[in-house]
């Protein structure tokens, strides 16, 4: 018996919310008194795997398989069901990526385990019951679920549980092969596009968020969410009505209806926090406000605020951070 | 081409969430009841492939109980052509999922669109499974989706970028903006909607994987701290010394 934990890579680097779940499954192995093993997909560095030891991983599979490194959902299927099998896991722990649910939710048929996505905390268990919090309503609430029969998945929330560093262990790298044939990548991607990235830091992943709304007034004031974001290693989001026009891409969009974020600092600017919007940053750990509406409701749900207009504030902060570092 | 286009049924997104005061259940009463947002984008694009291609069919199915029949209705008015509803409480993703693979491989579906994921559970889940079940590929999130005879070119969002991918019938999707402008029923449409055939089934399967023990809501911020526009910097030593977030 043991936990297995899935690692996202990325360019030979082992992304944060996988470092999340990593340390989440080392100390879920240390609930149930046993050991965590990593299985790596994406294009991983060995070197970086071993150090996956800092985070309390004992041992990490590794299929040097070169059509593992774009993401085909069979063949990840395939490779993390056998490793489960191998390892005899009774816990797979993954992140509540785009990649983490589609795998995750395969898994749970081929392997006959319960599944809950969104989980923020660790599990509590006692005796036979195995129950794990769960963001619910798009952050709107929790709930405390409770997953029944011998095997479990876990896909844990981005940047809600803190990735654990053991400076200097170490983790052994193991060859690992789940015999994957051509059919297993039948439905692999025809082509990869990435975004250009401008800022360099990925919303999903970002600690950091800096966002516009319609009070940002066009497309060509831009600049002062990106100047901001970029002095404070942030990536940059918008409102709904902002992509919707075009202003910004539609990944750029949080909210109920777009991406949920959770990052430590979230600073909303020109936007006047409609429940939707409020639904999709409010797990945000600190919520800074700026609007010249002082009535705005985004100021309820905010830690701090500023009553003023956009276009004198925004310049103003950007040159105090700089100022800072 | 016949498509199956899964809907769930969820409070309206302005809904202050409540629970009952045992926190076991969420408070219903006064709620208003919605077609899930990202299933509207599903039933849209499935009947602009059905008016495209010239042929075909699109069934909507949910699987709940008799309270949801106003929204199967509105989604017969946006353009659907029959309804199926599996009549019972929604009590997991894997129990629905249990359900929507039964209805789909009875009726040898082609195309199978769903929904990114719930408002209410989050799951973000029924799509794979469902696509596990029936052994055929799942797309999920998709952004975008061309048909061409039984071929299908999909592109699905992932963390930073997209991938173009290309699926051939049968396969599932889960739907998202910008896939296209979600439709509204009209007043032809209403009227329509009233005679569209609305099967109602039981439900197969084994029961739900896990259940939900207590609800809770997030803790209340503690106020907001205002600080003048004038100095404004003063919120970045704020944001540094006593948030320490920067
Ligand atoms: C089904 C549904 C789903 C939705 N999902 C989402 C979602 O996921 N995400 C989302 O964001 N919205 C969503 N919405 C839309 C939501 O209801 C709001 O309409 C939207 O969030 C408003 O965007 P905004 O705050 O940018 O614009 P507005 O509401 O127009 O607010 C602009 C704000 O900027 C302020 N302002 C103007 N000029 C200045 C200035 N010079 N300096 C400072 N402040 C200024 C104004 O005081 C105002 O508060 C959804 C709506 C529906 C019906
Ligand atoms: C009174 C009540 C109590 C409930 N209690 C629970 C509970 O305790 N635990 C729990 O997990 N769920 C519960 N649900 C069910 C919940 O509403 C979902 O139907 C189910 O859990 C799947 O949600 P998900 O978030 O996992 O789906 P996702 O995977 O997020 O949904 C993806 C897509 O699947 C389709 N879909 C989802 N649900 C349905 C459906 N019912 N019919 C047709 N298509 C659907 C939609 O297209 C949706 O966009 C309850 C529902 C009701 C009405």
């Amino acid at each position: 018996m043991s936990v297995l934990v899935v690692v996202e890579c990325a360019d030979g680097e082992v992304k944060k919310s996988s470092l999340e779940v990593a340390s989440y499954g080392a100390q879920v192995a240390a609930q149930m008194g046993t050991t965590a093993t990593a299985i790596a997909v994406g294009e991983a560095n060995e070197a970086n795997l071993a150090k996956l030891g800092e985070q309390g991983i004992t041992k990490v599979l590794y299929d040097a398989e070169p059509r593992l490194k774009d993401f085909v959902n069979n063949a990840y299927t395939k490779l993390i069901a056998t490793a489960a099998e191998q390892e005899q896991a009774k816990i797979i722990v993954l992140a509540n990526s785009n990649i983490g649910a589609a795998v995750g939710s395969r898994l749970s048929v081929r392997l006959k385990a319960s599944l809950a996505t969104n989980v923020v905390e660790l599990p509590k268990i006692s005796g036979d019951q195995f129950t794990v919090k769960r963001g619910a309503f798009s952050g709107k609430a929790f709930s405390d679920v409770v997953l029944s029969g011998d095997r479990k998945i876990i896909a844990v929330k981005k940047n809600s549980t803190e990735a654990q560093h053991d400076a200097g262990k170490t983790a052994e790298v193991t060859s690992f092969s789940a015999q994957l044939s051509d059919a297993d990548f039948a439905d692999a991607p025809k082509q990869v596009v990435m975004q250009d990235q401008a800022g360099g830091v990925l919303l999903p992943e970002a600690e950091r968020v800096v966002s516009g709304g319609r009070g940002m007034k066009g497309p060509e004031n831009w600049h002062l969410i990106e100047d901001l974001a970029k002095a404070l290693g942030a990536a940059t989001a918008c409102s709904k009505p902002v992509s919707d026009v075009d202003w910004r891409p539609h990944h750029e969009h949080v909210g109920q209806t777009g991406i949920t974020v959770s990052p430590n600092l979230y600073i909303a600017c020109g936007i006047s926090g409609a429940i939707q919007h409020l639904a999709g940053v409010n797990s945000s750990k600190v919520i800074v406000v700026i609007n010249k509406d002082p009535e705005a409701p985004f100021f309820k749900a905010a830690d701090y605020g500023i009553v003023g207009d956009v276009f004198d504030v925004l310049p103003k902060l950007t040159a105090a951070v700089k100022a800072l570092n | 081409m016949k498509f199956l286009v899964c809907i769930s049924n969820v409070p309206d997104t302005t809904t202050k969430i409540t629970f009952t005061p045992d926190n076991k259940e969420f408070n219903k009463a006064g709620v208003q009841f919605v077609i899930n947002p990202w299933d509207e984008y599903a039933l849209t694009r499935a009947i602009e492939l059905k008016e495209a291609a010239g042929s075909g069919t699109v069934t909507v199915l949910n699987v709940g109980e008799a309270d949801t029949e106003p929204n199967i209705r509105k989604a017969l008015a946006i353009g659907a052509d029959d309804a199926i509803r599996v009549n019972a409480a929604p009590s997991d993703a894997y129990f629905v999922a249990e359900q929507i693979a039964a209805i789909a491989k009875e009726g040898a579906y082609d195309v199978i669109l769903m929904g990114k994921e719930s408002i209410d559970y989050n799951g973000f889940q029924v799509h794979g499974m469902v696509g596990e079940m029936l052994g055929i590929p799942t797309v999920a999130p998709a952004m975008k989706l061309d048909m061409s005879g039984n071929t299908a070119t999909l592109e699905r969002e992932i963390e930073g970028g997209k991938e173009i991918v290309s699926v051939n019938t049968p396969f599932v999707a889960s739907c998202q903006q910008p896939m296209c402008e979600p439709r509204i029923p009209n007043m032809r449409g209403i009227m329509t909607a009233r005679t569209k055939p609305l099967k109602v089934v039981p439900a197969v399967g084994e029961p739900a994987r896990t259940t939900v023990a207590e609800f809770a809501l997030p803790p209340k911020k503690q106020g907001v701290k205002l600080i003048d526009a004038e100095n404004a910097g003063e919120l970045i030593k704020l944001l540094r010394n006593e948030a320490k977030v920067i």
